[in-house]
């Protein structure tokens, strides 16, 4: 039952990048479902003002309704803060293949690669992208623009 | 827990998340009118990052009441002489160099702030400021970097900031001063001192004016009240248009 509970809620894609869920994201905690068939699941958000959290709440309790959970409880924790370390290999790979350079893993000095040429000479244009969680970048080399996922 | 720290802690919570809403709401009124299209996005981001901050702190704020208000009711329901923001935060975007000083004033300190609360006693607080660090730390790199773009670039766009800087200068001190919320939070471990964050901002913002070719203002007019509710006569038209709906239609929904 826990492991159905928990695909179920795993599958809810993030609102913001389709291609990624939100167990590949990070953000789902846990999921517990006890004996009463009561289900509690725990999610952590992205950026304090990310309107998607919303959105992600309410997938949750329809889709688990809708595989035959009855009664569920989404908790929102904060701490330990969500960090893009917690994205998974998987999820990297599938942002960039959607034209997304994936996030740094923290500490690292890696230079920040196109995702068109992967060409190391890429400069920021802005830290602000069209969502929170992406800052506007442009490759030097084959001259075109892309997001990338900011570290945090 | 006694009932006074509840009250003391109740109204340290909601201090941290006026700052954070009207700022918010003056923010959000740049959009669409921004200087460049990366600017406006950037100015949104931040108002939005800063809103989800206050209302994670107006939510907390209003489960420690007897009442129970809930976010919305502590953001619309509130009179002017109810709000505890600093006056820096209220006051109007000005040009977009007023807007831009405030903003690095404000992110200095308030990167600071989290810093610091990350090791509140309080869970719920400590977990914010966990949060909202990772997020100040961008802000900051913002604003600071426009500080230094326009104070060190053409003649024009340093008389400006200049001028935006004598402006702003006299709110800046109110955010250091500890009254009797501040010193009974900080004795209970789950605030700081604003008065103990003065130094580091100080270092901050001195080393900014000086790369950005600018002088810094004197210290010797403060205006304070924002804490106790004296606002500047700016905020009034501000919640007037964020309270506007809440108020014409109670309990509306869409
Ligand atoms: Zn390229």
């Amino acid at each position: 039952m826990v492991t159905t509970a928990w695909d179920v809620a795993a599958a809810v894609p993030d609102p913001e990048i389709p291609v990624l869920d939100i167990a590949e994201m990070g953000i789902l905690r846990s999921v517990v479902v006890d004996e009463t068939g009561h289900v509690i699941v725990t999610i952590t958000p992205t950026y304090s003002g990310c309107p998607a959290m919303k959105a992600i709440e309410t997938t949750i309790v329809d889709e688990l309704k809708r595989a035959g959970f009855g009664d569920v409880d989404v908790r929102t924790q904060l701490a330990p803060a969500w960090t893009t370390d917690w994205m998974t290999d998987d999820a990297r790979r599938k942002l960039e293949r959607e034209g997304i350079a994936p996030p740094a893993r923290s500490g690292s000095q890696d230079d920040i690669l196109c995702p068109r040429c992967a060409s190391p000479d890429t400069d920021l244009i802005s830290p602000f992208g069209s969502t929170a969680c992406k800052s506007l970048m442009v490759c030097s080399s084959c001259g075109e623009p892309f997001h990338h996922f900011k570290t945090l | 827990m006694t009932v006074i720290s509840r009250d003391t802690l109740f109204a340290y919570v909601l201090r941290h998340g006026d700052d954070c809403l009207i700022l918010s709401q003056r923010l959000g009124d740049l959009i669409s009118r921004a200087p460049e299209l990366e600017e406006d996005i950037a100015l949104a981001n931040i108002a939005l990052d800063i809103l989800g901050i206050g209302r994670l702190l107006l939510q907390y704020a209003g489960e420690l009441e007897a009442e129970e208000r809930s976010e919305d009711d502590l953001a619309f329901g509130r009179t002017e002489r109810e709000f505890t923001n600093l006056l820096l935060v209220e006051t109007p975007n000005g040009d977009f160099a007023h807007t831009m000083v405030r903003q690095y004033l404000f992110d200095a300190y308030q990167d600071l702030l989290w810093n610091r609360l990350v090791d509140s006693s309080d869970e719920t607080i400590a977990g914010i400021a966990g949060k909202a660090r990772k997020e100040s730390r961008y802000h900051l790199r913002h604003s600071r970097s426009w500080v230094v773009r326009l104070g060190d670039g053409t003649a024009e766009s340093n008389r400006r900031m200049q001028q935006a800087l004598e402006s702003v200068w006299r709110f800046t001190g109110e955010m250091f001063i500890d009254d009797e919320i501040d010193r009974a939070a900080a004795e209970a471990g789950f605030g700081v001192l604003p008065s103990s964050l003065s130094d580091a901002w100080n270092h901050e913002v001195t080393t900014t004016i000086e790369t950005a070719t600018l002088s810094r203002p004197d210290d010797s007019s403060i205006r304070t009240g924002g804490r106790d509710g004296r606002h500047s006569e700016s905020i009034g038209p501000l919640l007037a248009e964020m309270q506007h709906m809440y108020r014409s239609f109670p309990g509306a929904s869409w």
